[in-house]
């Protein structure tokens, strides 16, 4: 049984010569074979006999030892026992070179002996170091007889020989003999030389606090500015967990190698010799045809302020630090806690307006109201019974669903008190934070907390001012990019585009909605150059792999030491040979090396495999190229499976090889039965035709299409009235006092004028069939005929409507209008408006109450706006504005502050205490609670004019019947995804655009209707579409069309059709995601997967049996 | 009972939680290494005979694992795995198998540690409660 095994030893070494590309018999004059614990191993001269050793992971045990440092002897644990030619001694193996013909043992009673005695000389020198005792345990040593000493130096000198050798310094040495001898600077004197850079530390195996009074100088950490500095990093690391490409980079201010040229200790680390530090900065000139600036906010330091302590107090943190706190990857791994004690809050503070809304700072930052309320419900949660505060002016929850979010959090428990504290001072005994208030009467409180989170604003990033110059672009008053009026995206310089937080602060929706309208503006100028920097790749013709036995060849990866060194792979490798359907095993180095790839292909067609596992890192990164290699073989490239032994197998179980060695041959066995069962999938292709159907000729409706037009792609505009223009016909002037009619009138004839836009008015649709790339739409015409259209894509740009009031007598009284008739009235000066005494505009009529839950997002700029006209035009006239929150977000809130300024009155009142008009003898009477007066107040206006909503287009219900694409609750379009897919339809092919999705201001709506024209061009700009290819299908000998499916379906790529009078279901690839929902339904067992079947998951669940 | 080597496996979707698998191998959170993974595109692809199979077969426990509520990479694929979830406890509980065998875990392709901290204590569980009775018939 002995022999047997020292066999296969034997043939592992033979493995390992091929792969240093010697060749048995014929040894390299610098290698030298021996022989360690029976295993002979032949290695390099230079290697000590611990690293021999180390090579075929025989671990002899050591303190002193490290890769990067020259071997010393110094801990003595590393005995060996060396014979030869008959003489045999005991030598400590990390000094001693390997030599020709030697035999080494590693463990034999007389050393274990000796590392017996060592390691409890070292326990009695460092009794409190958990690596000495760690050591002692694993050698089987409990306590010391030796004296016990208050140290915790074990004299091992890695320190000094990491300072001397890598650091290029010679800060420290050893002093004194014998038991005298410890570590000291030189003379004793610490040296100035020290750079303070922690290496003799970092290496210390003891952690000795002796180390700290070598140097003077204060080590001060790198705080990792993904963790908003909660977190210490390391000079070379990887910025953060998802970050793109994901490889480590080099801090170079900061790298003692850059520093000193000393060091390079990451590179004789690093297995796959990846450390490249002659890496230079290059200048690449790519001429282009336009550029896109996205070079978003910055956060503002808000604890740097005087009034916040000027970073002093320690449990004062900033929302993106306290947002770190709370994520389960940050430094606290999820747990709320305090930065300076660590100890669980009780109570939280947030302030906001930190940086917004100030002299400095005369803008809102937009985001700030929602992330905090959003911290607040989720610390909540992280900590029950959590007391949460905001103190805030006005909360802005303006986006869709915001103001849902906002209600629901109050419903949790988060108190919201209408204040900017004045000041904040830390109590010294508890480090507690004393908040100094006036609460909304008046009164003066003084609120304990125990910790504070600032909801800091947003400001353009550093070098925006450099940006703009080299580009040429003019910046607005506040630092941000100014962009034109009527185009959001375009910079004051033709050509170049700007998007997200660096044009003005914005939530996540708005960006990625702004940077899909950039790209739309960018494609409209480059629509001629689409496609002309592709390259097209070659494949051979596919082998035909019906009908054959499964021929699986399994290539399994070491990825250096990085499963090499915690999972036995030859034993992987052998278990893996004993699979059925196995023909071919190959263990590589790195399975995803280039010369690897030509492996797999040569191995492929020798065995002619027909299936390839890959056992290696995960299928996310790296699927994708092992398929493409299985491909230029003429494989099928979904005949391949992954086992993903790396990382989610030897990273995870670095201290049980065994365990991790067992999982793997697990999971290669898996993967292998699940291969045998592949079979060659296609992605579907489908003719695209490439024009567009827009439905709705507003703002939203017109942009889209002149943008697709632009972009090269024929369109059809439904216009269901008898002119285009929608609401807009009804806007006069901006905010900014920019003229919607001139820019309406401008593009209504650009849109008319342009020869790829058919133009339908008075039309509406009534019919849709069809599917992504290839739709019939059946349109009334104002003929009265009926048309059908043929189309790839969809734009839903139906819009929406001012909300009619039927509350405040609208429409009984000439004196009662809606703020859209007012702004009428300004343009058209009508007497009416003439020479008011006062006027009191009240607003949220039709929003943020019952039946109209949501925020109409407009409304407070719009009678900002109105307001602002008409003390231009009377400036004697007395506006009062009754308002629950002022929500000029963003620029807007200038305009609030100039009404101020102006004399426009504010007047808050509560949801539950709105304004009473009566108009009963001939005046109109106001009567409004304010809260901070704590009275009732009695206006008496000329005019009362009602902000009113905007309510969603009654037509949306059959409009989404018919596109098969949901609405929300309160009747506006539904997107995919609120924040990352803002213009989609989870339905592929329909998008979404301008009031139809929510209400919001002309240039938002400019942005939408330009990202959904961007968006529609992803699919037309190519004539075909190919669905995924691991789609569902049916058995149609067992559907009996029940429908369960159907209804399962996020996608409406099922549809239950009659056939001979059977009902059976029927799966449109082309709008198919794969996801496998319906298979999981199917009662019957007629629906699988491509990719995914059932037999397939069914059989690697089977192979857990021994 | 203290060499108890469970056999768990732990389904993962293919967006969210095995992304959070891979994340606690790229963090080196260790984790007990008693659980094989199966991934599937999403979490709505489980059918309940993946369970029972897998019990019958020899599984001691069985997770599984898809991305938050609201994040599903399809819209909404994870609330029906939560809605079939409970029907096959009730499942479970009919073949004779201790409910607690199975669980249930939204982890986020960011939240390594999570699945660390979730698989470690689902396998302390199924530790406590010992080898699963439920085998198919040899």
């Amino acid at each position: 049984m002995k022999k047997k095994m020292k066999k296969q030893k034997k043939k592992r070494v033979v493995r390992k010569n091929r792969k240093s590309g010697v060749p048995k018999g014929k040894q390299a004059p610098d290698m030298v074979s021996l022989t360690i614990d029976g295993i002979s191993v032949t290695t390099k001269k230079s290697n000590s006999i611990l690293e021999a050793a180390q090579e075929i992971n025989i671990e002899i045990p050591t303190l002193c030892y490290h890769k990067a440092l020259s071997s010393y002897g110094a801990c003595r644990l590393c005995v060996v026992e060396i014979q030869k030619n008959g003489w045999k001694k005991i030598q400590t193996s990390c000094v001693y070179p390997v030599e020709e013909g030697i035999e080494v043992k590693t463990d034999t009673p007389v050393l274990q002996n000796i590392r017996k005695t060592m390691i409890q000389l070292m326990l009695a020198r460092a009794p409190e170091s958990s690596v000495v005792q760690e050591m002692a345990r694993k050698l089987g040593v409990e306590d010391t007889p030796f004296v016990k000493r208050d140290d915790d130096c074990i004299r091992c000198g890695l320190c000094i020989r990491m300072c001397r050798e890598r650091m290029g310094k010679n800060v420290i040495g050893f002093k004194g003999r014998g038991d005298q001898r410890e570590i000291a600077p030189p003379f004793d004197v610490e040296s100035p030389d020290c750079m303070a850079c922690g290496a003799c530390y970092a290496i210390c195996p003891t952690a000795s606090q002796r180390l700290k009074k070598m140097s003077n100088k204060v080590k001060k950490p790198l705080l990792d500015e993904f963790d908003a500095g909660l977190r210490s990093r390391s000079v070379i690391r990887i910025p953060f967990p998802q970050a793109v490409p994901n490889a480590a980079i080099i801090d170079r201010e900061h790298c003692v190698h850059f520093v000193t040229d000393k060091c390079r200790i990451c590179e004789d680390l690093c297995e796959a010799k990846a450390i490249d530090f002659d890496q230079k900065e290059e200048l690449v000139e790519i001429p282009v045809g336009s550029i896109i600036l996205s070079s978003g906010a910055e956060v503002i330091d808000g604890k740097q302020k005087r009034e916040y302590g000027n970073g002093r107090y320690e449990n004062i943190v900033t929302s993106i630090e306290f947002e770190r706190i709370l994520s389960a990857s940050g430094p606290y791994h999820g747990h709320v806690v305090r930065p300076g004690d660590k100890k669980e809050p009780k109570r939280i503070a947030f302030i906001q307006c930190v940086g917004s809304r100030d002299d400095e700072h005369p803008y809102c930052s937009s985001v700030c109201c929602m992330y905090a309320t959003k911290e607040a419900l989720i610390a909540k949660e992280h900590s029950p019974g959590l007391e949460c505060t905001i103190f805030f002016m006005d909360i802005r929850a303006f986006g869709k669903g915001f103001d849902e979010y906002y209600e629901k959090a109050q419903k949790s428990g988060v108190r919201y008190i209408r204040c900017r504290p004045s000041s904040i001072e830390e109590k010294q005994s508890t480090k507690n934070l004393i908040i100094r208030y006036a609460d909304e009467q008046g009164q003066m409180r003084v609120d304990e907390y125990d910790m504070v989170v600032l909801a800091c604003g947003l400001q353009p990033p550093k070098g925006m001012v450099e940006i703009a110059q080299t580009l040429g672009i003019e910046m607005n008053a506040a630092g941000f990019c100014k962009t034109r009026a009527f185009a959001p995206t375009d910079s004051s310089k033709e050509g170049v585009f700007a998007c997200g937080p660096c044009t003005e602060p914005k939530d996540i929706p708005e960006t990625v909605t702004q940077s899909s309208s950039a790209a739309a503006r960018s494609m409209e100028l480059l629509a001629e150059q689409r496609h002309t920097l592709i390259t097209k790749k070659e494949y051979p013709a596919e082998l035909d792999v019906s009908g054959q036995e499964p021929r699986v060849g399994v290539f399994i990866c070491r990825c250096g030491i990085n499963i090499g060194a915690y999972v036995d792979v030859p034993k992987v490798v052998e278990h893996t040979k004993g699979l059925k359907y196995v023909v071919h095993v190959e263990e590589n180095l790195y399975t995803c090396s280039q010369d690897s790839q030509k492996l797999i292909i040569e191995m492929i067609k020798e065995h002619k495999l027909n299936r390839v596992v890959v056992a290696s890192c995960t299928p996310r990164t790296h699927e994708s190229l092992f398929r493409e290699t299985i491909r230029e073989a003429g494989l099928n490239p979904y005949l391949f499976e992954m086992a993903n032994i790396r990382d989610q197998c030897s990273w995870i179980h670095m201290t049980e090889p065994e365990g991790a060695t067992e999982k793997a041959k697990d999971l290669v066995k898996m993967a292998v039965a699940k291969a045998a069962l592949l079979s060659p999938l296609k992605r579907v292709e489908i003719d695209v035709i490439q024009k567009a159907l827009v439905i709705g000729g507003g703002v939203a409706g017109m942009v889209t299409s002149l943008s697709l037009a632009r972009q090269g792609f024929e369109v059809f505009l439904v216009e269901k009235e008898k002119q285009l223009g929608g609401n807009a016909r009804h806007i006069f002037y901006t905010i900014e006092g920019n003229d919607v009619q001139a820019y309406l009138l401008e593009l209504i004839k650009k849109v008319c004028d342009h020869k790829l836009i058919r133009v339908m008015t008075n039309a509406e649709i009534t019919a849709v069939r069809g599917f992504v790339g290839n739709y019939e739409t059946e349109i009334s015409l104002a003929s009265g005929r009926n048309k059908i259209y043929k189309h790839g894509v969809i734009i839903v740009a139906t819009g929406g409507v001012e909300y009619r009031p039927d509350e405040y007598s609208y429409g009984k009284d000439t004196r009662i209008m809606t703020q859209r008739e007012l702004e009428e009235k300004i343009v058209g000066a009508e007497p009416q408006i003439v020479g008011l005494r006062s006027i009191a505009m009240i607003q949220c009529v039709g929003s943020r109450d019952n039946g109209h839950g949501y925020c109409s997002r407009r409304c407070c700029s719009q009678a900002v706006k109105n307001a602002l006209s008409l003390l231009e035009l009377h400036p004697k006239t007395k506006i009062y504005i009754l308002y629950r929150d002022v929500r000029t977000y963003g620029f807007k809130e200038d305009y609030y502050t100039a009404a101020r300024s102006a004399g426009v009155i504010f007047v808050r009142y509560d949801r539950e205490k709105k304004p009473i008009l009566a108009n009963d003898n001939g005046s109109l009477d106001v009567s409004v609670f304010d809260p901070v007066l704590q009275r009732k107040l009695e206006i008496h206006p000329d005019l009362v004019v009602l902000s009113t909503g905007i309510v969603p287009n009654k037509d949306n219900e059959k409009i989404a019947k018919m596109l098969k694409v949901p609405l929300n609750s309160d009747g506006f379009f539904l997107e995919a995804h609120v924040k990352l897919r803002p213009v989609d339809f989870a339905t592929e092919g329909v998008f979404v655009a301008g009031l139809a999705h929510s209400p919001k201001f002309i240039s938002e709506t400019i942005d939408q209707a330009g990202a959904a024209a961007a968006r529609a061009a992803t699919i037309l700009a190519e004539n075909k579409y190919y669905a995924e290819a691991t789609v569902s299908h049916v058995n149609d000998d067992l559907c009996v069309g029940c429908g369960v499916c159907s209804n399962m379906c996020p996608y409406e790529a099922i549809e239950i059709v009659e056939e001979d009078g059977q009902r059976r279901s029927k799966v449109n690839e082309a709008l198919c995601k794969g996801c496998g929902t319906c298979v999981a339904a199917c009662p019957s067992g007629a629906m699988d997967q491509y990719g995914f079947t059932k037999d397939q998951i069914l059989t690697m669940i089977r192979s857990i049996r021994e | 009972m203290e060499n108890f080597k469970p056999n768990i496996i732990v389904f993962c979707c293919n967006w969210c939680s095995y992304a959070g698998a891979d994340l606690a191998g790229v963090s080196r959170f260790q984790i007990d290494p008693n659980f094989r993974v199966i991934r599937t595109m999403c979490s709505g692809r489980i059918e309940p005979e993946f369970i029972l199979s897998a019990f019958e077969n020899g599984a001691d426990g069985v997770m599984i694992t898809g991305c938050h509520p609201g994040d599903c990479h399809y819209i909404n694929g994870n609330y029906k795995t939560m809605r079939r979830f409970y029907f096959m406890k009730v499942l479970l509980r009919e073949f004779g198998v201790e409910t607690n065998r199975m669980k249930l875990s939204f982890i986020s392709a960011g939240e390594g540690i999570e699945f660390q901290r979730l698989v470690n204590d689902f396998i302390k569980e199924i530790k406590k409660l010992g080898s699963a009775q439920y085998r198919i018939k040899e």
